[in-house]
C-alpha cells in the first residue's frame, strides 16, 4: 500500500495546481450567489455597521450597486471588515471580490500589488484635527506636536513628508485600529489627530466633546479613494468601474431611485442607453441589459448615496465641494454609456 | 506492488527484505520524508506561480527602499529617509528591549511573590495569593489596555506634570522624563572602569568561595562587588575630569499652548506606550512565575529546611543556600516557557502604538504589499529569539542540575 502514497500525493498536487482558479470572478460570484465585499472596521459615513449588523455608507453602497448589477438584488452582499494592514492581502488571495474601503489610489498600489483601482468614489485629502484650546489656526504652527494616526496608511507617509518639508520636529504615535487612535487622542496623548479629512469628520463624532475640536484648514495631500479589484480579470474590473460610472451618470441625468421606472419612458437617448431600453451595453460586461437600472433602483445615484451617508443633513455634515458633478464645479465626470 | 523501483539491493534477498522490519521501517521513513518534501515543494512552487500570475512583486529587494514614515522610539539611528530594512531593525531592537526588561522585572516580581505566598505571615501570603489569582485570570490584552488607557487618563496632561525624587523625574501623559547623561570627550574610561569592576567582582566571588571551602571563613562578596561596580566608575569619572553632564528636561510654562510642556528631545523620556507594555507584560508573566517558584520550593522536601535549622542556619540563609538551589532544578524548565511567552506576547504592542517588530513590520507590509516576505521575517526573528532563549536556559539548567558525587 505505502508505495502508492507518494504517487497519490504528487498526483493530487498536480491536480490542484492544474485546476488553480480558472473561473472568472463573475462566474465565482454568480455561483456563490453574493458579492464578498471588503470594508473598513467602522468608519461612519463610508462603511459602518449599525447595532443590528447592517452596513451602511458610501463605500458600502458601491458594493451593493455591484451586487444589484450582477443579481438585480442590492442585498446580495456579504461584508468582510478589514484593517488597513489586511486589506490588500485579503483581495489578492481572493477572500473578497472587491475592496471598497476608503482606500487611496496610488501608483505603487496600482502597479506592484497585482490590483486595479476601478475609479474614484470620493476625492479626499489629508487634514489635521486639534483641540480648540491649543489656539492653533494653521498646520504650519504644529512644530513639536505629537500626532496620532493609523499604521499602514498613506497618512503616515504624508505626515512625515509634510513635517520634514516644513522642517518641524514631531512625534508620531501610530495605532493599529482607528478606535484606539480616537481613544488616545481623546485622552490627550496627542496634540493632533490626522487622517483623511472625511475620516476626521467621521471620527470626531466618537470624541467625548466633539465641539471642543476643530479641523485645520490645510489639506496636505491628494487622497483619491476608490474601489479596488484584482488585476487580470477585465470583465470584473469593468463591472466595478461601470457601476460607479452609472451612479455618477444617473445623477447627471437626474435619474434617481424614486423616478427610475418613469425615466425608462424618457425620450432622452442617453437615459435610454443607461437604463437598457436602447442598445445592449450590459451584454458586453457579461450582465443583463438592465444592469444600470438595477443599480439605481437598488442604491440610488451617486448624489443620493452621498446625501444619505455623508452629506450636510447627516451627522458628518460634509459639503459636496470637489465631490460635486463636473457640471456643478466638482471633479465627478464619468465617461458616457454609448 | 512493485518494489523493484525502490529496491536496488538486488534480487536474492528480496523476499526477506519485504519482511525485514528494519528495511520496512527505513522504507516508510523515506516515503514520509519524500512526501513531506514534495508537499513543501508544491506549496512553494504554487505560491511563486500564483504571485507571478497576479503580477505581485516578490523578493527582499524592497528592504533597500526608503521608508518615509516616522517611528516614535528608535534605539538605532533612524530617520524618515532610512530604508525599510533599517525600520525593521528598529522594530527588532524595540522588541528586544521590551523582552529583556520584561523578563528581568517579571523574574524579580515573580520570585518575591512566589516566596511571599509561602510566608508564615497570613496577610502577606493572602496578598500574594490575590495578586496571582487576579492577574493570571485577566486576559493580557485587557491588562495592556488598562495600563495604557486607564493610567493615561489618571496622570496629568501634556501641559502639566507630577514631579518626584527632588524634582529630577517628571511624569505626565507624554511619558516619564528624567535627566539624560551626556558623555563628552574622554568618557570612555568610565565604561572601561565599569567592565573592570564587573570582572573584579567575579574574581572576588571565586576567590572567596575557594577560601571558604579551605578555611570556612566568609567574605562579604555582595557588598564588595556593589562597592566596586559603583566606586570604580566614579573614581574614573573624577580622575578624567568629570567629562559628563546631564541634559535636564525643559518644561515650558508660558507662550502658546502647543509650545508648553516638555520640549521634544530634552532630557531622557520613556514613552507611555513602552511603560504600559513593559509593566503589563512583567506583571502578567510574574503571576505565572510566582506559581512556578512556589511549586519549586514546595518540591524540596521539608527535611532539608529542618536539617538546615538543626545546623543552626537562620531562615534567610536556609532559603538562599539550601532551599532555592534545590528548587531551581524544578523551576528552570517551566521558567523558560514563561520567558518565551513574554517575548512572543510583546507583539501585542501593536494595539497601543509601541513600534515593536510586528507594528513596524505591519507598516512596511502595508506600504510595500510584501506580505509573505514580512511574515517570513517575523517568523524567523521570533523563532531565533525563542531558540536562543531556550539554548541559554538549557545551558543554565545543566549547570544547576544535580551533580552526582
Amino acid at each position: 500500500m505505502s508505495n502508492k502514497i507518494l504517487p497519490l500525493v504528487l498526483g493530487a498536487a498536480m491536480g490542484v495546481a492544474a485546476s488553480a482558479a480558472n473561473a472568472t470572478t463573475l462566474e465565482d460570484v454568480k455561483a456563490k450567489g453574493f458579492v464578498q465585499c471588503g470594508v473598513s472596521q467602522g468608519l461612519p459615513g463610508f462603511s459602518n455597521p449599525d447595532a443590528q449588523g447592517n452596513w451602511t455608507g458610501l463605500d458600502v453602497d458601491l458594493c451593493r450597486g455591484v451586487a444589484a448589477a450582477v443579481f438585480g438584488d442590492a442585498s446580495a452582499v456579504k461584508f468582510t471588515p478589514l484593517s488597513a494592514k489586511e486589506r490588500f492581502t485579503a483581495l489578492q488571495s481572493g477572500e473578497i471580490d472587491i475592496l471598497s474601503r476608503n482606500t487611496t489610489w496610488t501608483m505603487s498600489r496600482d502597479t506592484q500589488l497585482g490590483l486595479n483601482f476601478a475609479g474614484v468614489n470620493y476625492y479626499d485629502g489629508q487634514g489635521f484635527m486639534v483641540r480648540k484650546d491649543l489656539g492653533v489656526t494653521s498646520a504650519l504652527e504644529l512644530s513639536g506636536a505629537s500626532v496620532c494616526t493609523n499604521t499602514g496608511t498613506t497618512t503616515e507617509l504624508n505626515v512625515a513628508d509634510y513635517f520634514r518639508a516644513n522642517s518641524m520636529p514631531y512625534e508620531i504615535v501610530a495605532f493599529e485600529k482607528a478606535d484606539e487612535v480616537v481613544a488616545a487622542y481623546d485622552a490627550g496623548r496627542c496634540d493632533v489627530y490626522t487622517t483623511d479629512a472625511s475620516g476626521l469628520y467621521a471620527q470626531r463624532l466618537k470624541l467625548t466633546n466633539p465641539a471642543d475640536h476643530m479641523v485645520l484648514p490645510e489639506i496636505i495631500s491628494k487622497e483619491p479613494l476608490g474601489p479596488v479589484v484584482r488585476q487580470g480579470d477585465d470583465q470584473w474590473f469593468n463591472i466595478a468601474k461601470w457601476t460607479l460610472n452609472a451612479m455618477i451618470n444617473a445623477e447627471e441625468m437626474g435619474v434617481t431611485s424614486a423616478n427610475v421606472d418613469d425615466m425608462k419612458g424618457s425620450d432622452n437617448p442617453s437615459v435610454k442607453r443607461l437604463l437598457g431600453v436602447e442598445g445592449a451595453y450590459g451584454e458586453a460586461i457579461g450582465l443583463g441589459n438592465d444592469w444600470a437600472y438595477n443599480v439605481i433602483k437598488g442604491v440610488g445615484n451617486y448624489g443620493e448615496s452621498f446625501d444619505a451617508n455623508v452629506g450636510p443633513d447627516t451627522p458628518l455634515g460634509i459639503a459636496r465641494g470637489v465631490n460635486a458633478l463636473w457640471s456643478n464645479g466638482g471633479f465627478l465626470y464619468a465617461p458616457p454609456v454609448r | 506492488m512493485s518494489i523493484q523501483e525502490q529496491d536496488s539491493a538486488g534480487a536474492p534477498a528480496r523476499a526477506s527484505l519485504l519482511n525485514d522490519p528494519k528495511a520496512r521501517g527505513l522504507f516508510y521513513q523515506a516515503t514520509l520524508i519524500i512526501a513531506l518534501v514534495a508537499f513543501g515543494w508544491f506549496i512553494v512552487s504554487n505560491t511563486v506561480e500564483n504571485l507571478e500570475r497576479q503580477n505581485i512583486a516578490s523578493g527582499f529587494g524592497f528592504l533597500q527602499n526608503t521608508a518615509g514614515f516616522g517611528i516614535i522610539q528608535a534605539l538605532v539611528d533612524y530617520t524618515e529617509t532610512s530604508s525599510y530594512g533599517q525600520a525593521i531593525i528598529v522594530g527588532f531592537f524595540n522588541t528586544l528591549l521590551v523582552a529583556v526588561i520584561g523578563i528581568f522585572l517579571a523574574t524579580i516580581i515573580g520570585f518575591v511573590v512566589g516566596i511571599a505566598r509561602l510566608s508564615n505571615n497570613w496577610v502577606i501570603s493572602r496578598l500574594a495569593y490575590c495578586y496571582v489569582e487576579l492577574i493570571r485570570n485577566v486576559p493580557l490584552l485587557l491588562q495592556i489596555f488598562f495600563w495604557y488607557f486607564a493610567v493615561l487618563r489618571a496622570v496629568p496632561g501634556k501641559r502639566d506634570k507630577w514631579s518626584f525624587l527632588f524634582d529630577t523625574f517628571h511624569l505626565n501623559i507624554a511619558g516619564l522624563r528624567g535627566p539624560q547623561p551626556v558623555f563628552e570627550e574622554g568618557s570612555g574610561i568610565i565604561g572601561w572602569a565599569l567592565v573592570l569592576a564587573i570582572v573584579l567582582a567575579f574574581a572576588v566571588a571565586r576567590w572567596s568561595r575557594k577560601r571558604q571551602e579551605a578555611t570556612g571563613q566568609q567574605f562579604p562578596v555582595f557588598l564588595t562587588g556593589i562597592g566596586m561596580i559603583i566606586g570604580l566608575p566614579l573614581i574614573a569619572y573624577l580622575f578624567a575630569g568629570m567629562p559628563m553632564h546631564f541634559n535636564y528636561p525643559e518644561f515650558v510654562e508660558t507662550g502658546p499652548m502647543l509650545r508648553r510642556g516638555f520640549t521634544l528631545g530634552s532630557g531622557f523620556n520613556l514613552i507611555p506606550e513602552f511603560l504600559a507594555l513593559t509593566l503589563a507584560l512583567s506583571i502578567y508573566t510574574a503571576a505565572f512565575i510566582a506559581e512556578i517558584v512556589r511549586a519549586g520550593i514546595q518540591a524540596v522536601s521539608h527535611g532539608q529546611s529542618e536539617a538546615a535549622h538543626a545546623l543552626g542556619l537562620r531562615n534567610g540563609p536556609t532559603l538562599r543556600l539550601v532551599i532555592i538551589p534545590q528548587a531551581m532544578r524544578v523551576i528552570i524548565p517551566p521558567l523558560t516557557s514563561q520567558y518565551l511567552n513574554l517575548t512572543k506576547n510583546s507583539s501585542l504592542a501593536v494595539a497601543i502604538a509601541f513600534p515593536d517588530l510586528v507594528s513596524v513590520g505591519g507598516t512596511v507590509l502595508n506600504q510595500t504589499g510584501q506580505a509573505i516576505e514580512i511574515i517570513g521575517i517575523w517568523m524567523f526573528v521570533y523563532l531565533t529569539l525563542s531558540l536562543l532563549t531556550s539554548a541559554f536556559m538549557n545551558w543554565y539548567n545543566q549547570r544547576m542540575a544535580l551533580v552526582e558525587r
